[in-house]
């Protein structure tokens, strides 16, 4: 029995300390307190291990930044997101014409030519009103990314509402919550989609967001209750109900931030499944109808009436869609590598 | 064993009434309500009231929902008014049912078969250029917009190449004898063998575009298993025993490595369901999926409940029978 004051029996005490900070994904911050373990170990006290998980908390980040920056594929995503995010802010000016206006509408001709083509000044033509298709790809992007974005926020914000009711209360609370997620999770998703964009009076950009953000909310509610009560019996949360801290201070304060972390994996995700549900919405004819601000799915569907005699319609909204969505998924691949224990030994 | 399965039974009890509950509220609040659903936006109050009247409408909303009960569990759901209008929506469902099952059977079995082969050779050579593409490969699967690809595939294979026919499940000049209504099936109990090939020709496209996104999260899912399963103590032991690499990959790695499989293919048929929607429209399949996308455009909500109701209680179901499996295949499942 080693004496637990002498310099062996700390070191044991660290050693433990290591190995269950490695366990709960905490290996890149104990490897580095490894190297220069061997003086320190004669002065480590107390207070000093609790130091070292404390520092080891914040290298989970630092740790999962570092694996991530020499991370090809999420480099390769993070650029695309970027571009795009770019794109979107200033595709006012980027643009060559106006979205909106009918420039080519002389071309246009409903029995022979009811797509005019690429010419000089239009690299990629018109759409059947005469409007520059390059234009409106561009200009496109912001609605896109409004779409993207506010479907992932709004779904966030009601999967979290719902995740952190029924984690923080366990008993009647918890299963009325989670049979109601378990309903919206068996009704499949874009029917779900169309339903709610169904009960519109008259479809928008932001019933269309809606019903999308409906879609989510199942999914990020299950993953917090699931994070949040495996939170509910660790040690710190143990140790804050112990010290009589309120239960709102422990759920806001230490079980919420410590879940969040699948959520926000699931939020990026989420970002690029939206660009693809609008547009599938949109083909179904429940997307936006006011087509004077492009967007992307909405140019995909209403691609659709010309698809077999002129393919390039849907082919470049569909490529600006598969692109995003596989920089937003890429992305989040690796983030919930970088963030995942198990595969960060 | 019987515990586990009669609580499951309770549980999807309880998930069946919420949904109805929700499928009926929803009917209430559509835009216009059922009443201008039927008579259009401009007809007279008194015609409106006597509709009213004649549907249960005037009556208070728990004794309507009692009545919507007791006509659902009979299957009386109206009749549809935008797919075909006058037939029973029950019926229309019945008869639609068989097309859509034969689809997304290929597709689940095209994922499968192509999905848990590859996901293990990826995982076997991890890091090499073929897990490497494999791996992006399926990501860009999965960010294709479904009937994108539908469209893509129907124009090259079947109006610029025409390999495959263009859309339909059958040719209908073949007049071949129906016997239950799968059309492979029947071609093959009828010895009719040239509507079956026909029939299986027609399948190829729709069901390749259906099961891009199965095959995506099969594919990713094994490899993902195999990698964890390939770490473990138990197939070090194996290994160091002495057991040929065969016994090992089929007895220690794959067996272990797919029972998350099985459970990620239950949960794909919610996935096929949403997929069905998109592709029988484009390739005009003449199954659910397309009835519920026309139902949505002509707002043809008799067809709607139904295929609503019965699309989430085939999931829930199949979900049930995928989770006894596990069961029966797992004995740590059962305990929990």
């Amino acid at each position: 029995m080693p004496n637990p004051l002498s310099p062996s029996g700390r070191k044991q005490r660290i050693d433990d300390l290591a190995a269950t900070a490695g366990a709960s994904g905490r290996s890149g911050g104990s490897d580095e307190s490894g190297g220069s373990g061997g003086l320190a170990v004669d002065e480590v006290t107390v207070e000093d291990a609790g130091r070292v998980e404390e520092s080891a908390g914040v290298s989970l980040i630092v740790s999962a930044w570092r694996r991530l920056r020499r991370n090809p594929v999420f480099l390769l995503g993070l650029t695309i997101t970027a571009l795009f995010v770019l794109m979107a802010v200033f595709a006012p000016l980027v643009a060559p014409h106006d979205p909106a206006a009918g420039l080519l509408l002389d071309k246009v001709r409903p029995q022979s030519n009811p797509v005019p083509g690429p010419e000089p000044g239009f690299p990629l033509g018109a759409d059947p009103v005469g409007r520059d298709y390059l234009s409106r790809l561009i200009v496109g992007s912001r609605q896109t990314l409004v779409v993207g974005v506010c479907a992932t926020i709004f779904g966030l914000l009601g999967g979290l509402t719902l995740g952190v009711l029924s984690g923080a209360f366990s008993g009647w609370v918890d299963s009325l919550v989670m049979r109601v997620v378990d309903v919206m999770l068996s009704i499949p998703s874009l029917l779900l989609a169309v339903s709610i964009a169904a009960l519109a009076q008259s479809p928008s950009q932001w019933t269309l967001i809606i019903a999308i953000a409906t879609v989510q909310v199942p999914v990020f509610a299950r993953l917090l209750r699931g994070s949040m009560l495996a939170q509910r019996s660790t040690d710190h949360v143990l140790a804050a109900r112990a010290l009589g801290v309120k239960r709102s201070a422990i759920v806001f304060r230490h079980m919420l931030p410590n879940s969040l972390g699948p959520v926000i994996v699931q939020a990026t995700l989420v970002v690029a499944s939206s660009i693809i549900d609008a547009a599938g919405l949109s083909f179904l004819g429940l997307g936006n109808p006011d087509d004077r601000q492009p967007e992307w799915g909405q140019m995909l569907g209403q691609a659709q009436d010309h698809i077999y005699d002129n393919p390039a319609l849907a082919v470049w909204p569909a490529l600006c869609i598969i692109v995003v969505a596989l920089g937003f998924t890429l992305m989040g691949e690796s983030l919930r590598e970088a963030l995942d224990p198990k595969t960060r030994r | 064993m019987l515990r586990f399965i009669l609580r499951r039974l309770l549980q999807m009890v309880g998930v069946v009434f919420v949904l109805s509950l929700l499928v009926f509220l929803w009917l209430r609040s559509l835009p216009g309500g059922t009443v201008s659903a039927i008579l259009g936006e401009k007809a007279t109050p008194a015609r409106r009231a006597a509709l009213e009247k004649a549907l249960g409408l005037d009556q208070p909303l728990y004794v309507q929902y009692w009545e919507f009960l007791k006509r659902a569990v009979k299957g009386q759901f109206g009749s549809s008014t935008g797919v075909l209008p006058g037939v029973d929506a029950m019926q229309l469902f019945l008869q639609r049912f068989p097309a859509t099952v034969e689809l997304s059977a290929f597709a689940i079995i095209v994922a499968i078969a192509l999905g848990i082969p590859l996901g293990y050779m990826a995982a076997r050579r991890r890091a090499s250029w073929f897990d490497n593409t494999s791996v992006v490969g399926s990501l860009i699967g999965v960010a294709v917009p479904v009937f994108f690809l539908a469209f893509m595939l129907k124009y090259f294979f079947a109006i610029k190449l025409h390999w495959l026919p263009v859309s339909g499940r059958q040719d209908p000049s073949l007049d071949a004898t129906r016997v239950t209504g799968f059309f492979v099936l029947d071609g093959l109990l009828t010895r009719e063998w040239d509507s079956a090939w026909d029939a299986v020709k027609h399948l190829i496209l729709p069901a390749l575009a259906l099961a891009t996104i199965p095959f995506a999260v099969i594919f990713r899912i094994t490899r993902a298993s195999v990698l964890e399963v390939l770490d473990e103590d138990y197939v070090r032991t194996a290994e160091s025993k002495g057991l040929t690499s065969r016994v090992i990959r089929g007895r220690h790695v794959l067996r272990n490595a797919l029972l998350p499989v099985v459970t990620t293919i239950g949960l794909q048929t919610g996935g096929l369901l949403v997929g069905a929607v998109l592709t029988e429209r484009v390739f005009s399949w003449g199954g659910l999926g397309e009835a519920v996308a026309i139902g949505f455009e002509r707002r043809d909500y008799a067809v709607l409940q139904v295929c609503i109701l019965m699309a989430a209680i085939t999931f829930v179901v199949i979900n049930l029978l995928v989770d006894i499996a596990y069961a029966v295949i797992d004995p740590r499942v059962r305990t929990r």
